[in-house]
């Protein structure tokens, strides 16, 4: 059994409500920080504790933390990212949801830290029974003396707000969200200027995930090095890792880092392995956003070690075969499924979620999304695959924010992988117009056709 | 501050884009720009045609920034060193984003008012070595009344953002903005308003494309017929610094004058663009001069020598006529296969 740290008490009943909470250790941390601790000596042991952000990018918190300008004087803000919105991705809205108080807890510690007295999280519109239950608790912080003014007798103030989205994926990225919460279109703002200089109403504003900071109040009651003593290398702490697909146990899962790929999928206590027993096809493993893996780079990188669940692991390889741990959404694919399909799908995702700002992710995302439903549906010719290639490399790092990035990724990596059953689209229409093809004949016994 | 562009050194101050320090060097090393523009804030950074190389961050860093980035909002460094018309690479990723902004784009230059004295034509011409890989369907968006000056075609609409930029900072309300999302994504005003402001005609003069055009002007005369002269008149609102695109003694359009990068130098009111369609209301300077790269220009350039067209019309007709008369057309008319047997 795994550490457990962020889901270590949502099992007890009622935890969601105040009162067990606090019965059960709640709030002691911030106790710890406002009473015991300064605002450095929180940044310092964040550092320490070597925790990277759990939104995607992987970027230590501690040292996002440490940019914030403090130096103008200006009011400094923390958003907490809760606008999940990455297909695949489903474990801030089962911490929020269970544990409401651990997101406030940990608010109320990093707002601290970053001396900020104005704070918001920031969550999206489809997630409106989690925004209620996070508007409860919050009310009942503000009643038991957790937020507002003076708390603890301290003399800080905090106060902190639940924004509801309209429902953007693109408001997940920092500045889009920062431009959403001020109440303009979610357009991803240029950067520079970051946000930590010049974000909410151009004040300085950190933006964190919500697991992100739900690890903090553990952080700051335990110590930073305790945490960096979790985890492999750079990849410290726990992880919550949402899986789904076509496994035993979907679910949400908390592991720690370093462990290998091979017991998460198939140890009983983790997913169980693969559903009905079939093959395993490709494995997306942090979101929809990240490279998708064919079977022989999932349990092993190129070089023939065993793959980790950690940031490094993951990345080992590159985009070519290796992939990234993202926000760790799970998703596992058998043989029944269609590659051409699921990308088909993905891109249809973000075509419809570009934020419609930058030409290449505008026009690329909406053309990809128009060749792969032609390939699909049996219209493809030879020459798609090849110019679906170049539209990704075209949109890739060409854009303002990684969205197009993220459109780019999961087509390339089908096309690099799974070239094959692209081709099998191509060339055999008929055997596809009935949308089952894999559930009838799996690629391997296709396969042959291809050849001649 | 020194910076690098294509190898040329200049010294700049700080603060300024490496846009404008290519802009100051001039020739082939400018970038090409569809969304920014120098006269409004916070114009930029969205249609990606401007993309460089740094291959030298700055003096201090002197670390290459991996990806390209837009010159129109990147801040010039000291020591930096820049690749824009010199590098594949940015050459590749501008034809890339030429053919983004046309896939979607109507490509109805001959019956476009804007013909001419576009910029996406322009940039198509600097980058017309590409075949049309598109073959899906266009998005379209029905057009949208906006008053009786100004028209509205939103296909033609590249989505640069400049005439909501020009409509936040000019005029006094914003009546037009942003709707959906994507490759949907369309400019409209709020509600069917009509845009009514004193200096609402000045989205015509910054609009890229043929997006929003004169009104008044509409189908009255392909831009490269009229006579552009340089004219001005004391006008209570504005500079009143204009041009006059005439045909004969009629005054067919009033526009703002624009320099060699195609930005308005003065912006004008409505009055004078709309209103003052004599040439007895204008005090004429002189011939109005073109940039080099307009298409406007195209035929005063030394031209190569046009191909030989071989027309092989007449042949192929009468094969076409052979095959019709035995295959299609003559097969249900009893004669032609009595004659056939003969």
């Amino acid at each position: 059994m795994g550490k457990k740290i962020l889901t270590e008490k949502i099992n007890i009943p009622g935890i969601r409500e105040y009162d067990v909470y606090r019965q059960n250790g709640g709030y002691k941390s911030v106790e710890k920080a406002l009473k015991e601790m300064t605002p450095e000596q929180l940044v310092e042991s964040v550092k320490a504790s070597g925790l990277r952000g759990r939104g995607g990018a992987g970027f230590p918190v501690g040292m996002k933390w440490s940019f914030i300008d403090k130096k103008s004087g200006k009011p400094r803000h923390l958003l907490v990212n809760a606008d999940e919105s990455e297909p695949g991705t489903f474990k801030d809205r089962y911490l929020m949801e269970f544990i409401p108080h651990l997101l406030i807890e940990g608010a109320i510690v990093s707002s601290f830290a970053l001396e900020a007295n104005l704070s918001y999280i920031y969550i999206r519109g489809e997630y409106m029974f989690v925004f209620k239950i996070l508007e409860k608790a919050i009310k009942e912080a503000y009643a038991n003396g957790w937020l507002g003014k003076n708390i603890l007798g301290t003399g800080y103030n905090l106060d902190l707000y639940v924004h509801c989205g309209a429902g953007a994926y693109i408001c997940g990225e920092e500045t889009a969200q920062i431009e959403s919460l001020e109440g303009k279109r979610g357009n991803p703002r240029i950067k520079p200027p970051f946000p930590a200089v010049s974000g909410l109403w151009n004040e300085p504003t950190v933006v964190n995930n919500v697991e992100s900071i739900a690890s903090i109040p553990w952080i700051t009651l335990n110590g930073g090095e305790e945490y960096a003593k979790i985890g492999i290398g750079r990849s410290t702490g726990t992880k919550l890792i949402s899986a789904s697909g076509h496994i035993k146990n979907p679910g949400v899962y908390e592991i720690e880092m370093g462990m290998t790929v091979d017991e998460f999928m198939n140890s009983d206590e983790y997913l169980g392995g693969m559903i009905d027993d079939r093959p395993l096809k490709a494995l997306i493993p942090g979101g929809s956003s990240v490279q998708i893996l064919p079977p022989q780079y999932i349990f092993k990188t190129a070089n023939g070690d065993d793959r980790l669940m950690s940031y490094e692991s993951w990345s080992d390889g590159g985009p070519v075969t290796g992939s990234s741990l993202g926000s760790g959404g799970f998703i596992v694919y058998n043989d029944t499924a269609c590659i051409v399909r699921n990308t088909w799908n993905l891109s249809r995702f973000y075509h419809h979620e570009s934020c419609g700002q930058c030409s290449p992710c505008r026009e690329g995302t909406g053309w990809m999304e128009k060749i792969l439903y032609r390939i699909e549906h049996g219209q493809g010719t030879e020459e798609d695959v090849d110019l679906l290639w170049d539209i990704q490399a075209n949109i890739e790092g060409n854009t303002i924010c990684p969205l197009g990035d993220a459109a780019a990724w999961p087509v390339a990596a089908a096309i690099r992988h799974f070239r094959e059953e692209f081709e099998y689209h191509i060339r055999f229409p008929e055997k596809i117009k009935n949308r089952n093809h894999f559930r009838e004949e799996p690629m391997e016994k296709v396969r042959q056709l291809l050849v001649k | 501050m020194k910076i690098t562009i294509d190898g040329h050194t200049i010294e700049v101050e700080p603060g300024t884009t490496i846009l404008q320090a290519a802009r100051m060097i001039g020739g082939a090393s400018v970038p090409p720009t569809m969304c920014y523009y120098s006269k409004l804030k916070d114009c930029g950074g969205k249609c990606r045609c401007c993309l460089v190389e740094v291959t030298k961050g700055s003096e201090r860093d002197p670390r290459p920034m991996p990806k390209l980035q837009p010159s129109c909002v990147t801040g010039a460094q000291d020591g930096m060193e820049v690749l824009s018309g010199n590098s594949q690479r940015v050459l590749d990723a501008r034809k890339a984003v030429t053919e983004f902004l046309l896939i979607n784009h109507p490509l109805d230059c001959p019956v476009c008012d804007q013909a001419g004295e576009c910029n996406l034509q322009d940039l198509a011409m600097t980058n017309k070595d590409f075949k049309s890989r598109f073959k899906e369907q266009k998005v379209t968006t029905p057009s949208e009344d906006i008053g009786p000056y100004i028209s509205l075609n939103k296909n033609r609409c590249i989505l640069c953002y400049r005439c909501v930029k020009l409509a936040e900072q000019l005029t006094p309300n914003r009546v037009h903005g942003v709707l959906y999302r994507g490759d949907h994504a369309e400019i409209s005003a709020y509600i069917h308003n009509a845009i009514d402001s004193d200096f609402s005609g000045n989205m015509i003069d910054v609009c890229p494309v043929g997006a929003l055009t004169d009104r008044t002007f509409r189908f009255q005369s392909r831009v490269w017929f009229t006579k552009k002269f340089n004219a001005h008149r004391d006008c209570p609102h504005c500079s009143g610094k204009v041009v006059l695109w005439t045909f004969g003694n009629d005054v067919l359009r009033v526009t703002a004058r624009k320099d060699e990068f195609s930005e308005v130098e003065e912006f004008i009111c409505n009055e004078c663009r709309f209103d003052h369609k004599k040439k007895e209301d204008w005090v004429v300077e002189g011939p109005h001069k073109f940039g080099k790269n307009s298409v406007l220009n195209i035929n005063n350039n030394a031209l190569a020598a046009p191909k030989e067209v071989e027309i092989q019309t007449e042949k192929l007709t009468l094969e076409g006529r052979d095959v019709d008369r035995k295959k299609i057309s003559m097969k249900d008319v009893p004669m032609a296969h009595l004659e056939e047997k003969k």
